[in-house]
């Protein structure tokens, strides 16, 4: 079914027209719950993206969920990750939260442009790229703390249906 | 965490057998490679062909067993998938690895300049 065309003033707050692909899930912060969690929401929209796109989640994915298993759970196992994604006429919003300790700001700077925060390889770094990967990869990145919970949403533009390579 | 090891040529071939090389497992792996690669020895190659998913970790593990070879030994990397050598030229880490298409042709390559 093809899609109508971008809106040059996209409205916020409605639903999307049509049968949005919407994906919700809540599961314990520990790594493998994690690798459960990704496998799940590929196969959720995988139909609906290219190759190349599936990887991008994937990875963004991959790095905001073990963020929170990592750091706002210190690796303790104890708490609860929610991720939800909606397939809108522009890509895939998501948005994740959790119960953890608050993101620190120099971890999300709205302001940082592309690529000036990216880890010198001849350092040799061993870590640091997660965000960098978040950064580089989503669009619209947003954080809320509210009343002991981190909320975090980004947006991955994805091609719309018809334009999509057929494969 | 599934490796293998083979000694080839004077150089040591190690498999990745894990579609994931990923938060989950990074720390699996550095010990698994520290093991393997306890000998002295050659160059190490590391066949990634298998692997499917790298994340950040598993990048971080990567470049961790290579500062831990250095400088007797180095780490060249085989075989990269897709998704895996998109992570590679994001962060500009493909710069400082030897990355070869597969371990055939790192084994060649070792051969001319021998």
């Amino acid at each position: 079914m093809p899609e109508p065309a971008f809106s040059q003033h996209p409205t916020h707050g409605e639903a999307p027209p049509g049968d949005p692909r919407i994906f919700h899930h809540s599961f314990p912060a520990t790594a493998m719950a994690v690798r459960d969690a990704l496998r799940s929401a590929l196969a959720r929209f995988i139909r609906v993206m290219t190759e190349e796109e599936a990887g991008t989640l994937e990875l963004i994915l991959a790095e905001v969920l073990n963020n929170i298993v990592e750091h706002s759970y210190h690796d303790s196992a104890k708490g609860h990750v929610t991720l939800s994604i909606v397939r809108d006429k522009r890509g895939l919003s998501c948005s994740v939260s959790d119960d953890g300790i608050a993101l620190p700001p120099s971890c999300f700077c709205p302001d940082a442009r592309a690529n000036c925060d990216r880890p010198d390889p001849e350092s040799l770094p061993e870590g640091g790229f997660g965000w960098f990967l978040i950064r580089d990869l989503a669009t619209d990145l947003g954080y809320h703390r509210h009343e002991g919970r981190n909320l975090f949403a980004f947006r991955l533009p994805i091609a719309p249906l018809h334009e999509r390579r057929s494969n | 965490m599934n490796l293998s090891a083979e000694a080839c040529e004077g150089a040591l071939v190690v498999h990745v057998e894990e579609a994931r090389l990923d938060a989950a497992i990074a720390l699996l792996f550095k010990e698994r490679m520290r093991e393997v690669t306890a000998q002295p020895g050659g160059r190490v190659l590391l066949d990634m062909s298998e692997v499917e998913f790298l994340d950040s970790s598993g990048l971080g593990a990567v470049v961790a067993v290579m500062k831990s070879l250095a400088p007797n030994r180095r780490l060249e990397l085989c075989g990269l998938t897709n998704n895996v050598d998109k992570v590679f030229r994001l962060t500009r880490m493909d710069s400082v690895f030897a990355i070869h298409p597969d371990v055939v042709t790192a084994l060649e390559e070792g051969r001319k300049y021998a």
